[in-house]
């Protein structure tokens, strides 16, 4: 994050409630600083879309300040009204009333010049999987598969550690080179990737699936991947074409073990 | 002076027009008949020939074969049938959404009409038999409303999807009777709960709106099994034959259908109800009127607000058992093509917790001695703000490619720490707390207690709501460093702390406000934009039950029974999101239409009498002044003259020299809360 944006804003929101400024300037001066924080605050640039939402709602907020309170209201049209209507303000007037149209022309052109950009695209992330899938001539129902060796954990922790690190070869020997070796997607090939590939340690990956959609989305690879979650962006393999079975569901062990995420169970009714 | 009109020059010129028309169709006759095609001249012979040219008997003989043809034709059961531009699904999808939209308020107003009059009934407060009378009003023309678009779903079901309805109607048809006895029966109560108003003795007429709800609860238990079926089947073969048609209506969503629609029915149905209040109130001529719409449009957005809250919880609870019913239907919805549409669903609920929070802060300035709250509204607007961001937060973010190379994904890595389940149920938690402490501000406004442990009453209020808060945040924090079995069953203490602590308060509100020092409250004296608000918190809660209801239904993709009955028609894609959104806000736009019409039907009970107007009218025909509740004038039954038989504030019956209304000893401008 960018402190020092963020201290400057703090700092001269300080400033503007010591001299305790008008209504319309404090919540112009909300506004303005929530659009810069939003757009210069964090390293990694918010997208256009989020701080479209969160503009819109800060607005609507804002709105809801003034109006809430007759005398906040007054006070927030009075300066408007003055400027509209006081001769010693014509000049200003004049040049406003000039300036919307040579804004909004300059935004046409803005736009009329701006580099060919590809279209918005919603990837999901995690897209739906199909009700079942056949790898090696075997057909795995994906609404209720679960990992065959995952009892083993309670039942005989021994052949579990064994398979974990059955798990741990095969990742080492296949994924960490884009997913890494800590499983944050910066192997030493993810930057030539676009999007980098998947972390794993994020709460928001792995641990929010089953493990049977693991399997999927290691067997099938991109090619396997439905529409919505843009096949085209992915670089994964199809590891069914290189892995066994077992071997890809010891990898599975390996990956919740290594992050300590837990699998989400399967949910009965 | 005047001068003499030209008559000879007018009269000449409208000759010489008719004169140059006449002369432009005789041209354009003849010019037509020229142009015509005209059998040639026959020679005798060719006259004798015979009439039937070869021709003339190749094309008879043609349509001859085609009749024959046709006569021959097997019978062939139609799949489907298309309608015109805009096709099948969309034609079903609007009236479909339509009926329900109607279906909903008139489910939903019974419910909140009798617990008003009931309210009426016990404190013997003759205005909330009033406030349920006008909000009953509505029914009448919504009802009809109702029947004739639920008459035109099933006509188009049957014409479009014949074959689809045929099955739905052998799984189901031993509910089809009970359904067409109930909606009978409904009607009759209906009908008598309203024609019957100050008709019936209280007890009766309670009964009577009793078995109205209980009807109208069991039609929506019947028809939500047909609805959920299609996307959670059970109690079938994997063919599709019936083994049970009992499983085949409890199937998994049915209950949490149910529960759901009588929440979000009474949502609904109390904001519709508050718009027509503000509706009549920016109409309103006298203050007397604008005090008594402005109370129907705070106790219609108070129902909607009462609905609004446990709402998350009952639709957390169907998309669980969504997500339990198919994985694939659970993930298309939360993180695939329709998680898109929860963003918009986020905005809109956002937008309804400002709106409610918003116009309980505006009604403040009604009431004397709300002032000292006023400091408490800043801190708690901040609140649903970031709260309100939290929730509409995506996860996967629509991003640019290039923006999606910065993020090196479709997740920020820190606001995609926002789009998780533990950021969305805090937000949602701390959302539902801060409007129930808006409102526990709201009532507190014009009371002041008498009670001497005030002061530590009040402190433990003020702990109840830090623990559910600090609860709430807790675990939300802790959800981030848990497994996903674990963190789903944070919601349940987030939930249990949330509800604990609105239980707690009011009770402790109740006994605590007890002979309270009431202030006064100057109904009508209120913001006009307040009024705008409880309109665009209508427009936003019908707009989200088309949203809401086209993501339960769209989930079932290319099925009309999902996993068994597969759609072969031309319809069988999933419409892109924009132009889903385009059909739900045409059916909104629609359904305001349709209500407006409504609203305009209703308000004409309120109406002088046409010979009244205009000065006319026999004196015989002159109604009792009833006009101190404005909209129960022209009542129906209440209207009946001098020493006409009415409800009194006693909540029984009396009779009264001049009607319904006489009994009313303060006017409705000073009102308390």
């Amino acid at each position: 994050m960018n402190w020092w944006v963020l201290i400057a804003f703090v700092a001269v929101m300080l400033v503007l409630r010591w001299r305790r400024v008008g209504i319309l300037t404090w919540v112009a001066a909300w506004w303005l600083g929530m659009f810069l924080v939003l757009n210069y605050v964090f390293v990694v640039p918010v997208p256009v879309s989020v701080i479209k939402i969160y503009m819109g709602i800060i607005s609507l907020s804002l709105f809801a300040f003034v109006l809430t309170d007759s005398r906040r209201m007054s006070e927030f049209w009075q300066p408007i009204q003055a400027f509209v209507v006081e001769p010693r303000y014509r000049p200003l007037l004049v040049l406003v009333a000039l300036a919307i149209p040579a804004l909004v022309a300059f935004r046409i052109y803005a736009d009329m010049t701006a580099t060919p950009q590809a279209p918005f695209f919603a990837r999901t992330v995690h897209p739906a999987p199909p009700d079942s899938i056949t790898v090696h001539d075997s057909e795995l129902a994906l609404g209720t598969a679960d990992n065959p060796y995952r009892e083993l954990e309670t039942s005989n922790p021994e052949e579990f550690k064994e398979r974990l690190e059955l798990g741990r070869a095969i990742y080492y020997e296949n994924c960490f080179y884009c997913h890494g070796d800590l499983m944050a997607g910066a192997g030493m090939y993810a930057h030539a990737l676009n999007p980098i590939p998947t972390n794993f340690q994020d709460p928001g990956t792995i641990a929010m699936l089953r493990e049977a959609f693991l399997f999927w989305r290691i067997s099938k690879g991109a090619p396997g991947m439905p529409e919505e979650g843009g096949p085209w962006q992915s670089a994964m393999p199809a590891w069914e074409n290189f892995l066994t079975e077992e071997e890809m569901w010891n990898v599975i062990l390996f990956l919740y073990d290594f992050t300590g995420h837990q699998p989400r169970a399967v949910e009965m009714h | 002076m005047s001068r003499k009109p030209p008559v000879l020059p007018i009269l000449f010129g409208v000759l010489a027009m008719v004169a140059v028309i006449v002369a432009s169709f005789k041209f354009l006759s003849t010019f037509d008949d020229k142009m015509a095609f005209k059998s040639p001249v026959r020679t005798k012979a060719s006259v004798e020939a015979p009439a039937e040219t070869p021709r003339a008997q190749a094309l008879r003989e043609s349509a001859e074969a085609t009749a024959a043809k046709e006569l021959e034709k097997p019978y062939e059961e139609a799949e489907y049938r298309t309608v015109p531009r805009i096709g099948s699904r969309v034609a079903i999808w609007i009236v479909a959404q339509l009926h329900l939209l109607f279906a909903a308020f008139v489910l939903a107003v019974p419910i909140f009409a009798l617990i008003i009059e009931f309210i009426g009934y016990r404190t013997k407060d003759e205005r909330y038999d009033k406030l349920a009378y006008e909000f009953t009003k509505l029914l009448s023309a919504s009802f009809a409303f109702t029947a004739s678009l639920g008459a035109g779903l099933t006509f188009m079901l049957i014409i479009l999807y014949p074959k689809f309805t045929n099955y739905l109607m052998s799984v189901f048809s031993p509910t089809f009777l009970p359904y067409v006895l109930l909606f009978f029966a409904e009607a009759g109560f209906l009908y008598s709960y309203y024609y019957g108003w100050g008709k019936f003795s209280p007890r009766v007429h309670l009964f009577l709106g009793l078995m109205l709800n209980v009807v109208g609860t069991a039609l929506m238990f019947i028809a939500n099994a047909w609805l959920t079926f299609m996307s959670t089947p059970a109690g079938i073969a994997e063919s599709g034959a019936v083994i049970s048609t009992w499983e085949a209506i409890t199937n998994y969503t049915w209950m949490p259908i149910n529960i759901h629609r009588i929440i979000a029915n009474v949502a609904f149905g109390g904001s519709i109800a508050a718009a027509y209040a503000a509706f009549q109130f920016l109409q309103a001529k006298t203050d007397e009127e604008r005090a008594h719409y402005d109370w129907m449009g705070y106790m219609g957005n108070f129902v909607a607000i009462c609905g609004l809250l446990p709402l998350p919880f009952a639709g957390y609870w169907l998309a669980s058992e969504i997500y339990a019913f198919s994985q694939t239907m659970g993930l298309t919805m939360m993180g695939g093509a329709f998680s898109w549409l929860f963003i918009i669903q986020a905005i809109l609920i956002g937008n309804l917790f400002l709106f409610a929070n918003w116009y309980l802060w505006l009604g403040m300035g009604r009431i004397k001695g709300a002032e000292r709250y006023r400091s408490f509204i800043w801190p708690m607007l901040v609140v649903i703000t970031i709260c309100f961001a939290i929730w509409a937060t995506p996860r996967s973010i629509l991003s640019t490619t290039e923006e999606i190379q910065a993020m090196g994904g479709s997740s920020h890595p820190m606001l995609g720490y926002l789009g998780v389940m533990s950021a969305k149920n805090t937000a949602v938690n701390i959302l539902i707390l801060t409007t129930f402490l808006s409102f526990v501000l709201y009532r507190r406004s014009g009371k002041i207690p008498t009670v001497s442990w005030a002061k530590q009453a009040n402190f433990v209020q003020f702990l109840i709501f830090a623990g559910a808060a600090t609860t709430v945040i807790g675990y939300g924090i802790a959800g981030y460093f848990v497994d996903a079995k674990t963190r789903i069953g944070f919601s349940v203490p987030q939930v249990g702390s949330v509800l604990a602590a609105l239980v707690l308060v009011t009770l402790i509100d109740v006994f605590l406000l007890r002979k309270a020092e009431t202030a006064e409250t100057n109904w009508g004296k209120i913001r006009p934009i307040s009024q705008y608000l409880l309109i665009m918190l209508a427009v936003t809660f019908t707009w989200l039950m088309g949203l809401m209801g086209y993501v339960r239904a769209g989930l079932r993709q290319h099925w009309h029974v999902f996993g068994v009955i597969r759609d072969t028609s031309v319809d069988a894609y999933t419409p892109t999101l924009g132009f889903a959104t385009q059909v739900v806000s045409f059916t909104v736009l629609v359904f305001f239409a349709l209500i407006g019409f409504i609203f305009y039907l209703t308000g004409l009970t309120n109406r002088k009498k046409y010979q009244e107007l205009k000065g006319t009218a026999p004196e015989s025909s002159t109604a009792p002044d009833l006009s101190a509740a404005p909209g129960l004038s022209a009542a129906p039954g209440l209207s009946a003259g001098p020493g006409a038989t009415a409800m009194s504030a006693s909540g029984g019956l009396s009779t009264g020299a001049s009607g319904y209304n006489t009994a009313s000893n303060e006017p409705p401008s000073t009102l308390k809360t």
